[in-house]
């Protein structure tokens, strides 16, 4: 297909705001798929994004639409994928913008649609759900239009559920959308935007063709990551797998490698051909690091190898989860794991227990810390217990991070960045009734319940989204949970100065509470290095003995003290000291009781 | 003639069933006594193959088996077979003089009576039918005819009991100079209508009562008795005359040995079975009736069982127990730590080694032995 005849388009939508209903209704009416063939919302394959209405994995989709090949990209709908949005957007030309009519823009999807401009992308924005009673298409088609500084009048009125005005979006998109520009005879380059992993044929690259051409078995080569590799196969999705013998600049496939390691090949990397290579590789690549890290432990320290092959496989389909093995004293083998962000990371634990049907023990997340200790060696720490003692400075990551409320909440918002440290930047009335505040803040201080602070503060009318923005000296400290004078290292956590005292407090009157006394007195203590915060004795038991025991109790009293010991046996030992599971599951979980 | 050297023999009847009460019992039926008596007999002609001779011990335990009519009473002791200790269980409210005679003068040696305490408000909620009066009353017919060896059993932990009312139950007890003393700390065991009634409470007071068994063990230690069991103490040196006071049939059952129950609801541990006796009066009677052994549980008691057995009721005395003979029962490893932390002694000698809990080892025998236990 000539390049003027294609139209590259991602659809930016906030979750539930009809992105996937959207996509139904354009394959539909393209004939892609006939409404018998048509799954609901083809677009999201996984069975947890379809529960939780969100899409993790972009995918791409060729459509044709009067003489026009369309090529649907698919965007990951989170925050903590911003870097893999930003190349989905990287891919085409122009991005549909839905909104809900009845609920107006939210954080993300502004912040996807920044990202769609600074990527010089041409906007169609359009209202969707125009048949709800509680639509306000007048008051979003504003809002919308002074947004993007166009005329209200340009902002398509539409209803992905009954069809209505589907036709005029596909029309816009060819009219409005630019064709590729590409250089078709210069040497190949093509945008990795996504990649999956089937089990049969290895990884299979998601590309947008800028220059040049690709042909099946060429010998290719991903320019950032050095990956050298066979093109197995060319395809497009329509939506189902539809080899081609090769693509052209402009257009959009998929490319079957055979690689067998996902995070060979990295989204935002350029593919050239190894026959004809290009001098530079397409910019915007970055290597994406995990900024959350959480221990994964079993509950059951015999389900180790399960968890281990469990997170192999997940890893195959996501290249951003890190993981490696992680001995806690108190909770057994596990894996130290780093994800994108807090979405990221539920998404991940979601799938090992649904999919794996795996009983899981999770530590409180904490952020990537960059300390710098007295010999002036730079370390990056991902688990607290790790944080060396002899510290000169700690530096932890940052991001910009803005939330959208009715005005009515400004200051309960206020409020909550100011507890969490946050640094007040701008504030900007998006219309008479809603504003955006930007804040800086520390991302440790988000990873600990802030969205649902956020939420609850202001009655879910926040909607939230950040961006990094690099690491920043902090006054941090580690505290270190003692037990019977023994660390605790899964409990050890990095925090604020000002904030170890309370949170000492409280870790320590919990497990006060929830480990069982014992034949002696067991101190539980909170320290910063050597000195402590706060201190709670579980007082020695005077007396644990059955009273009496004669002929007929015989039997009864002996399955008693099995029973018991059983109970011993599954315990952990932490300095001497028998600590139920359940003792660490109700520390971990302090955060969300704070929510309630 | 076999090897066991103790009998049990079960006496369920009582005038009324306590609240916290969870033994097997029956209330009055004055009329099926004497049927229960062939019973008991018949049962023993069955089983007795396996009986020693002489026995060391038979013990009489309810119930209330001074409840039991008279004349059949009597008929059932002199059916027994001789024993060196025969002791029979007896509700202070049911000893009168012609009882005390009865009892002596069919053998029987040893008394243990029910006292609980000597406190009228705790009586009551105890729904005991003595009164303080009563127990000192039948100590004194007892002595009268002519009993050496008498047990109290005393009960602390009782809802509403202050320690200076557990003071002055031991203070009475002590004033008896009861050769043997039984001290339990009340169970409010799940189901019972006691628990039903006083849990709520029990569990207020739980902490306030922890050092009651401290306390027990305190004053009775100092008033020169021998805390040989857990819950059990008797005279000794001068003041026990030389005798060794301990409760025999009991330090059977402690020192894991074998021995025979009858009765409805009896226990029997003989050769590696351990039987229990069906609880309904109605089949048990009838079983017999017809000749037949009554319904009964079966449970294997295998070598292993038997060491963790032994390891568990060994460790309740004042002994020691010798290691070998509970063979792989026994966490050596758990033993090394807690005899660091002074929770258990360990010696050895011509026995070989040996083990016992420290005194503060003792207070808190049922963890320890939970650590103990392989």
């Amino acid at each position: 297909m000539e390049q003027d005849r294609i139209r590259n388009f991602a659809i930016i939508a906030h979750i539930d705001h009809g992105k996937s209903t959207l996509a139904d209704r354009i394959l539909e009416l393209t004939g892609a798929l006939t409404q018998r063939e048509m799954r609901e919302q083809v677009l999201d394959t996984m069975e947890l994004e379809r529960e939780r209405g969100i899409t993790i994995k972009a995918q791409a989709v060729r459509v044709r639409w009067r003489g026009h090949e369309l090529n649907l990209i698919d965007t990951p709908g989170h925050v903590d994928f911003t870097y893999e949005v930003s190349r989905s957007l990287q891919a085409c030309e122009g991005a549909l913008l839905v909104v809900d009519a009845a609920q107006g823009i939210e954080a993300q999807t502004l912040a996807n649609a920044y990202l769609a401009i600074d990527g010089l992308l041409e906007i169609v924005p359009a209202v969707n759900k125009i048949d709800l009673p509680q639509a306000d298409p007048d008051g979003s088609s504003r809002e919308l239009g002074e947004l993007l500084g166009e005329s209200p009048d340009r902002v398509l009125r539409i209803s992905a559920k009954t069809g209505d005005g589907v036709p005029e979006v596909l029309d816009a998109i060819v009219e409005r959308i630019p064709a590729p520009t590409g250089d078709a005879d210069a040497p190949a380059r093509a945008l990795i935007f996504d990649s999956s992993y089937d089990q049969y044929r290895g990884v299979v690259a998601f590309v947008r063709v800028v220059d040049g051409r690709f042909e099946t078995r060429e010998p290719l080569r991903a320019m950032a990551q050095g990956t050298a590799f066979e093109a197995e196969e060319l395809g497009v999705l329509s939506p189902a797998r539809e080899p081609v013998d090769s693509l052209g600049a402009g257009e959009v496939g998929y490319v079957i490698t055979g690689l067998k390691d996902v995070s060979s090949l990295r989204v935002g990397d350029t593919l050239t051909s190894r026959r004809r290579p290009a001098d530079q590789a397409l910019p915007g690549y970055q290597d994406v690091k995990p900024m959350v890290f959480a221990g994964i432990f079993p509950t059951d320290s015999d389900d180790y190898p399960e968890l281990r092959d469990a997170l192999e496989r997940l890893k195959l389909n996501d290249g951003s989860l890190s993981y490696e093995p992680e001995t806690s004293q108190a909770l057994g083998f596990g894996f130290r794991c780093g994800f994108l962000g807090l979405l990221h990371m539920e998404i991940v634990r979601e799938r090992l227990e649904r999919e794996f049907d795996l009983d899981l023990l999770i530590t409180a997340p904490n952020v990537a810390y960059r300390a710098m200790t007295r010999t002036g060696e730079i370390v990056e720490v991902h688990n607290p217990a790790e944080m060396p003692r002899e510290l000169d400075e700690v530096e932890e990551p940052y991001v910009k991070a803005s939330v959208i409320v009715p005005k009515d909440y400004v200051g309960a918002v206020m409020e909550l960045a100011n507890e969490r440290r946050g640094s007040f930047d701008h504030l900007e009335y998006l219309s008479e009734e809603r504003v955006m505040l930007s804040y800086e803040l520390p991302l440790g201080e988000i990873v600990f319940d802030f969205y649902d602070q956020l939420k609850s503060r202001t009655r879910g009318y926040a909607s939230f989204d950040y961006e990094l923005a690099g690491f920043r000296p902090g006054d941090l400290a580690r505290v270190d949970i003692l037990v019977g004078g023994e660390q605790v290292d899964a409990l050890s956590l990095i925090i604020h100065r000002d904030f170890a005292y309370d949170r000492g407090r409280q870790l320590v009157e919990r497990l006060r509470k929830e480990i069982p006394r014992q034949m002696f007195d067991v101190p539980v203590q909170a320290a910063i290095g050597s000195r402590v915060i706060a201190r709670e004795t579980i007082k020695a038991r005077r007396k644990d003995v059955l009273a009496k025991c004669y002929g007929g109790d015989i039997s009864r009293k002996r399955k008693l003290l099995e029973k018991q010991k059983k109970g011993k046996k599954r315990m952990k030992q932490v300095g001497g000291v028998e600590v139920p599971q359940e003792a660490f599951l109700a520390v971990l979980n302090l955060d969300s009781d704070r929510k309630k | 003639m076999g090897h066991v050297r103790h009998l049990y023999v079960h006496l369920p009847f009582c005038a009324h069933r306590c609240g916290y009460c969870d033994f097997v019992t029956v209330v009055g039926r004055g009329e099926q006594h004497g049927s229960y008596v062939d019973a008991l007999l018949a049962e023993l002609e069955l089983e007795g193959d396996v009986l020693a001779d002489p026995l060391e011990t038979v013990f009489l335990g309810g119930g209330t088996p001074t409840f039991t009519d008279a004349t059949e009473l009597a008929r059932l002791l002199e059916g027994l077979p001789a024993a060196e200790e025969l002791t029979v269980e007896a509700n202070p409210e049911t000893v009168t003089p012609d009882l005390a005679r009865l009892l002596r003068s069919h053998g029987v040696n040893r008394v243990s009576l029910g006292a609980q305490s000597f406190q009228p408000h705790l009586l009551a909620v105890l729904e005991r039918r003595a009164a303080p009066d009563d127990v000192r009353r039948s100590v004194a017919r007892l002595r009268e005819a002519g009993f050496d060896n008498l047990s109290l059993d005393l009960v602390y932990g009782v809802p509403g009991q202050s320690p200076a009312d557990l003071d002055h139950d031991l203070d009475e007890a002590l004033a008896l100079e009861p050769e043997h003393l039984s001290c339990y700390e009340l169970e409010a065991k799940p189901g019972t209508r006691f628990t039903h009634a006083h849990g709520d409470e029990l569990e207020r007071q739980a902490e306030a009562m922890e050092g009651y068994f401290e306390q027990v063990v305190d004053t009775l230690t100092a008033a020169g008795y021998r805390w040989y069991e857990t819950a059990n103490f008797c005279l000794m040196g001068a003041k026990a005359g030389g005798r060794d006071l301990r409760a025999r049939h009991n330090l059977g059952y402690w020192r894991g040995r074998d021995y025979l129950g009858v009765g409805m609801g009896a226990v029997a541990t003989v050769s590696g079975e351990r039987r229990r006796n069906v609880s309904s009066l109605a089949r048990y009677l009838a079983a017999l009736a017809s000749g037949a052994k009554p319904p009964s549980e079966l449970e294997i008691i295998d070598r292993e069982t038997h060491e963790r057995e032994k390891l568990m009721l060994g460790l309740r005395l004042d002994e020691p127990l010798v290691v070998a003979e509970v063979g792989d029962a026994l966490d050596r490893k758990a033993l090394s730590s807690l005899a660091e932390r002074g929770l258990v002694d360990v010696s050895t000698n011509g026995r070989g080694e040996e083990m016992s809990l420290t005194r503060h080892g003792r207070f808190l025998g049922g963890g320890v032995t939970a650590e103990l236990l392989s």
